[in-house]
């Protein structure tokens, strides 16, 4: 039997969050903590999350496993579970809606404000926009962000400044379309990031890279964009 | 865009660079006190060797060095810990306090520090 405590909250019934605890039978079998919680959940129907894939694509059910924030679906119960025990809590830092349900809505705005889509005033030509693989290449590492939120509520930065601090997760977005070639807007962008406290709250302590399931650094494209901002500056 | 009117200069990336230069500045000087401690030394020569102007212009460069890399790191941990978000209208006021009695104290340590070096 597996001890999971976890945290319950519901605003309808309860005065403030508790954590509960839960023993589940594992069947002796190394599971995902997502199966884990829907085994919890087959007990107790009242207990909430989210998700949708299962398999680490559509980033619906980051949590915060045993104190690490990261996908349940792609995340063996042997890797968080220490002295037989679980612990599963909503990521931190954002308004909890209820059980491990958070509302995203200042890590969307953060998203928001970095215009996370291809700006480009030039005539389109008649196919598409071409790039050299090399172009391509650039954006390799930066495009493959699923949102989340792991890395976002993983930072210190962000819990204490999540209406100012764009936070990991919008950066490696902003960097990827400044590095995106066929984007005009790069002057815009940088003109939009120079400010106390944007991109410069990032004190580099690399939390978002610990965290992030999809292997990504945004420390990194943080670096590249404070170079761009130099560069351009001095 | 945030708008911030009481970081040292306004602008991040200002402060970023202000940041890590001062940084630079204030370990090359404290690497040079402490080679001439270690290779001892008495109140004649440690008076001859800031009767020097060199070392005066560059005491007084780490000293404003330290007031401006002081001000930066300070003002980061206070809209950090000291904010609306935390604690309601009390943490602005709390923050514009806080930040007034550091720049104060900076300012009297700083002219202070004029006054040691050129006074004697």
């Amino acid at each position: 039997m597996l001890q999971v405590s976890i945290y319950r909250y519901n605003p309808e019934t309860d005065a403030e969050p508790y954590m509960q605890d839960v023993q589940v039978d594992t069947g002796g079998k190394d599971l995902m903590v997502l199966d884990v919680m829907e085994l919890i959940k087959a007990q107790d129907t009242t207990f909430a999350y989210r998700r949708s894939c299962r398999e680490g694509v559509c980033g619906s059910d980051g949590v915060n496993m045993s104190g690490k924030n990261g996908l349940a679906c792609i995340t063996p119960v042997s890797q968080v579970v220490r002295n037989n025990k679980l612990v599963l809590r909503p990521l931190p830092g954002l308004p909890v809606i209820r059980d491990l349900v958070v509302d995203m809505g200042m890590f969307y705005a953060q998203y928001e404000k970095v215009q996370p889509y291809l700006q480009n005033n030039t005539p389109a030509p008649a196919i598409e926009r071409l790039q050299s693989p090399e172009d391509r290449a650039k954006l390799d590492g930066l495009y493959e962000c699923i949102l989340c939120a792991c890395c976002s509520t993983s930072c210190p930065s962000f819990w204490w400044n999540p209406d100012r601090f764009i936070g990991p997760a919008g950066l490696l977005q902003a960097y990827r379309f400044l590095a995106d070639t066929r984007d005009t807007a790069t002057e815009e962008r940088l003109s939009r990031l120079d400010d106390p406290f944007s991109v410069f709250r990032c004190h580099g302590i690399q939390n978002c890279v610990n965290v992030c399931p999809k292997g990504l650094n945004p420390t990194r494209a943080i670096g590249h964009i404070r170079n761009m901002l130099l560069s351009r500056a001095t | 865009m945030v708008t911030s009117v009481t970081s040292m200069g306004r602008s991040g990336l200002y402060d970023w660079l202000m940041q890590r230069v001062t940084a630079v500045i204030l370990l090359a000087y404290f690497l040079l006190v402490g080679w001439v401690l270690i290779c001892g030394v008495d109140y004649a020569s440690w008076k001859a060797l800031y009767a020097q102007t060199w070392m005066r212009v560059f005491s007084l460069l780490a000293l404003l060095s330290l007031g401006i890399h002081a001000w930066i790191g300070l003002w980061a941990v206070v809209t950090d810990y000291l904010t609306e978000r935390l604690m309601g209208t009390t943490g602005n006021v709390l923050r514009l306090l806080a930040q007034i009695v550091c720049a104060i104290i900076m300012f009297t340590y700083v002219v202070w520090g004029i006054q040691i070096l050129w006074g004697f």
